[in-house]
């Protein structure tokens, strides 16, 4: 009896996925478990953006016409929490789990039912944060920094759920970062040595560390809210000797690591895409290698520069503004050896490469932004407008999000066996363009007038970029529902795509069969 | 590669780093408090004056006093006077008047600020009302002292200085106990 059941459960280990649902729920293999986090990761992403809608549409004139201001406020929380949190971190775990055992020789991850855990976490912990906007003081309605005393003091009950969510994140990402530090040090091929590692695996290994870092601060710092809220201790709360100031340094400590975290993968991918398309090994591997670790640990000593008007020294003030000007130099880096990747190169563009370069471009108008709010001085006037929207969203949507969309049309062909439609694809990518530019850029214009953020209406004079802003933002999210057709299309059908689908790829992922087999590199491969 | 013994030893290391992070995270908060005294800023002023106890009579300062309530807080809070002229090394006084006009009894703290927060290093209170909380009953009103010295040793460039206070209502947390003026 007992035997028949072994021999079952090796034919099924051996021949490829179990049948049903179950298989999706109790899955340890590493490419469902890619493909479980990269679907979350978009209905989220689809889900945030309806928010963002709610809140474009309501700014589309100035007055209020469409949401209640306490419900515009759960929305623009909600939308920063479920991008963040929902949409950016997991679609880069995603990505992880299907690449970075293939790029390595790995035949999975080195913690394959830890790495269920951490998925199903998440279906989880959005279910709970998603279902305060039901409850009858509504959903968190502080911004997605949930500075004390909104958060404690003043905030709706719901916010109670809002730190157990955060808390079940917080645990998910913890356990997806220790299953990619254990797969990367661990489970390389035979001469696969560290500096042989393609970049997007280095700077996955590096996010990984930051969250293992950071991310624990954050469940610290909610942890603290959770117990002034019903215990009685006083972190955050003045009248008890605590201080609300110190809640934006515990919060930054992790936040801006944070937002580091969500960029790196992006830096990896898109240095796997340009030297491809550009036909051209990577240039200056090993100074992109050392420029992101100076940029993750530069992101632990520039915290304070999220709060100059909080009332922070003049030595503070500083040495935030210099440490966080030094970061623009690994950066500056990055982006001129991407430059002199292409130089010279046989360049080609396909969807992939667009994105990529789009990327380079628009990630560096969101640098220099982000310059501009370094100098202390003048960020008196940027704090909270419309041009601090303008940089993150800058540095978020055609950084993050663009390197997800590179990431995801390079290794389409590789996923699901078949070429995507490069037609709809470059559509895709023009249309995204064109819609998240119209969106963004009129937000510099108003922010540095002085439009104030996370208010639902405006002075008439910014009714025009507004306008604008709002067309770009309902362009961009209709071209997103585009990109799910896309997606669907190629999974159902479509050329059939070879092992290498691009000439200048270069990595083990592509010395696998495309659609990649269930299992991979059951014996590790010889790297050279 | 992957042999067992060294995985299990990397996550023990990696979870140890999670949790070290986690009491870092706690830690914070006594840093905080002693970056704060570092920097004299959130109102953390200089302790006991050990300066020589001779009046300046060369030099005066002067200290301008603001009080504040807390949203929600219906008491009356206010300075005698708005400001003073101190001689460095003197001991000086300000009256602070709280008065409860609600029909039930209160209790309340005051957390202090004071800038420029260069010179908060060369104030020494010896005595303040922030350093107990206040209880008042219906209608009761107190006259409340913060004596201070400044010291002999602050920058000269300092002339004008500013001790601000906010008052917080703090009745939920401690509930009054009936018939004590508190002070």
């Amino acid at each position: 009896m007992s035997a028949v059941i072994d021999d079952h459960g090796h034919a099924d280990h051996a021949h490829g996925p179990a049948k049903g649902l179950m298989r999706w729920v109790l899955t340890t293999n590493h490419k469902d478990i890619g493909t479980l986090y990269l679907w979350f990761a978009f209905c989220m992403f689809l889900l945030g953006g309806s928010f963002a809608m709610v809140i474009r549409a309501e700014l589309f004139q100035p007055g209020l016409q469409i949401v209640e201001p306490a419900f515009f406020n759960q929305m623009t929380t909600m939308h920063g929490l479920v991008m963040v949190f929902g949409a950016v971190m997991p679609a880069f775990v995603g990505l992880a789990n299907w690449m970075i055992p293939l790029m390595i020789g790995a035949p999975d991850m080195a913690l394959p039912r830890m790495n269920n855990f951490s998925f199903w976490l998440l279906p989880a912990a959005f279910l709970l944060l998603v279902s305060t906007l039901f409850t009858p003081g509504g959903g968190p309605n502080f911004g997605w920094t949930f500075y004390a005393p909104l958060s404690t003091t003043y905030a709706p009950e719901s916010v109670t759920y809002f730190i157990f969510a955060i808390h079940l994140m917080g645990i998910s990402s913890i356990m997806g970062a220790i299953n990619v530090i254990a797969t990367i040090l661990n489970l390389r091929a035979p001469g696969m040595t560290l500096m042989k590692m393609p970049l997007f695996v280095w700077t996955w290994l590096i996010t990984a560390f930051l969250l293992i870092a950071v991310m624990p601060v954050l469940a610290g710092c909610v942890t603290m809210m959770l117990m002034d809220i019903h215990f009685g201790t006083s972190f955050f709360s003045a009248a008890g000797g605590g201080d609300p100031v110190l809640f934006q340094h515990v919060f930054w400590f992790f936040g801006h690591p944070e937002v580091y975290i969500m960029i790196l993968p992006a830096f990896g991918a898109v240095s796997q895409i340009i030297p491809t398309f550009s036909r051209k090994p990577l240039f200056g591997y090993t100074s992109m290698v050392y420029a992101t670790a100076s940029i993750a640990f530069l992101s632990f000593i520039v915290w304070a520069h999220h709060m100059f008007v909080v009332g922070i020294p003049l030595v503070g003030e500083l040495f935030f503004m210099y440490a966080t000007m030094l970061i623009a130099v690994p950066t500056g880096v990055k982006v001129f050896n991407w430059a002199s990747t292409m130089w010279q190169g046989s360049l080609t563009f396909e969807t992939p490469m667009l994105f990529a370069v789009a990327f380079v471009i628009l990630f560096s108008i969101g640098g220099f932004s982000g310059l501009m709010l370094a100098i202390a001085p003048a960020d008196f006037q940027y704090q909270d407008t419309y041009f601090v929207v303008a940089h993150f969203h800058y540095v978020l949507v055609p950084g993050a999000i663009f390197g997800i969309f590179a990431s995801a049309y390079y290794w389409l062909p590789k996923w699901t066996g078949h070429m995507y439609d490069e037609t709809l694809g470059k559509l895709h990518f023009w249309l995204s363009f064109v819609g998240m530019n119209l969106t963004f850029f009129p937000m510099h214009f108003v922010g540095l007038a002085g439009m104030p953020r996370r208010i639902p209406d405006y002075n008439l004079q910014f009714a025009d970029f507004n306008m604008v802003s709002s067309i770009g933002a309902f362009m961009f999210g209709a071209t997103q529902i585009f990109f799910l057709f896309i997606v669907i299309k190629t999974i159902r059908g479509g050329a059939p795509a070879p092992a290498k689908p691009w000439d200048g790829a270069e990595g083990l992922e592509w010395s696998v069969p495309s659609p990649a087999p269930y299992h991979t590199f059951t014996t590790p491969p010889e790297v050279k | 590669m992957a042999d067992s013994i060294s995985l299990k030893k990397l996550v023990t290391r990696l979870l140890g780093v999670v949790v070290a992070m986690f009491v870092f995270g706690f830690a914070l908060v006594p840093l905080y408090d002693v970056m704060c005294k570092a920097f004299g800023i959130n109102g953390k002023t200089a302790g006991q004056y050990e300066g020589e106890q001779v009046v300046d009579q060369s030099r005066q300062v002067r200290v301008q006093f603001l009080s504040t309530n807390n949203i929600d807080m219906p008491w009356e809070f206010y300075p005698k006077h708005d400001e003073l002229t101190a001689n460095p090394g003197a001991v000086n006084e300000m009256i602070f008047v709280a008065r409860n006009p609600t029909d039930r009894p209160m209790s309340a703290q005051a957390v202090p600020s004071i800038a420029p927060s260069e010179a908060a290093a060369y104030f020494h209170k010896t005595e303040c009302f922030c350093f107990t909380q206040q209880v008042l009953q219906p209608g009761q009103q107190i006259e409340m002292p913060v004596r201070f010295i400044v010291d002999r040793d602050m920058p000269k460039d300092v002339k004008h200085l500013t001790l601000s206070y906010t008052l917080f209502d703090i009745t939920a947390r401690h509930p009054p106990v009936a018939a004590n003026t508190g002070g």
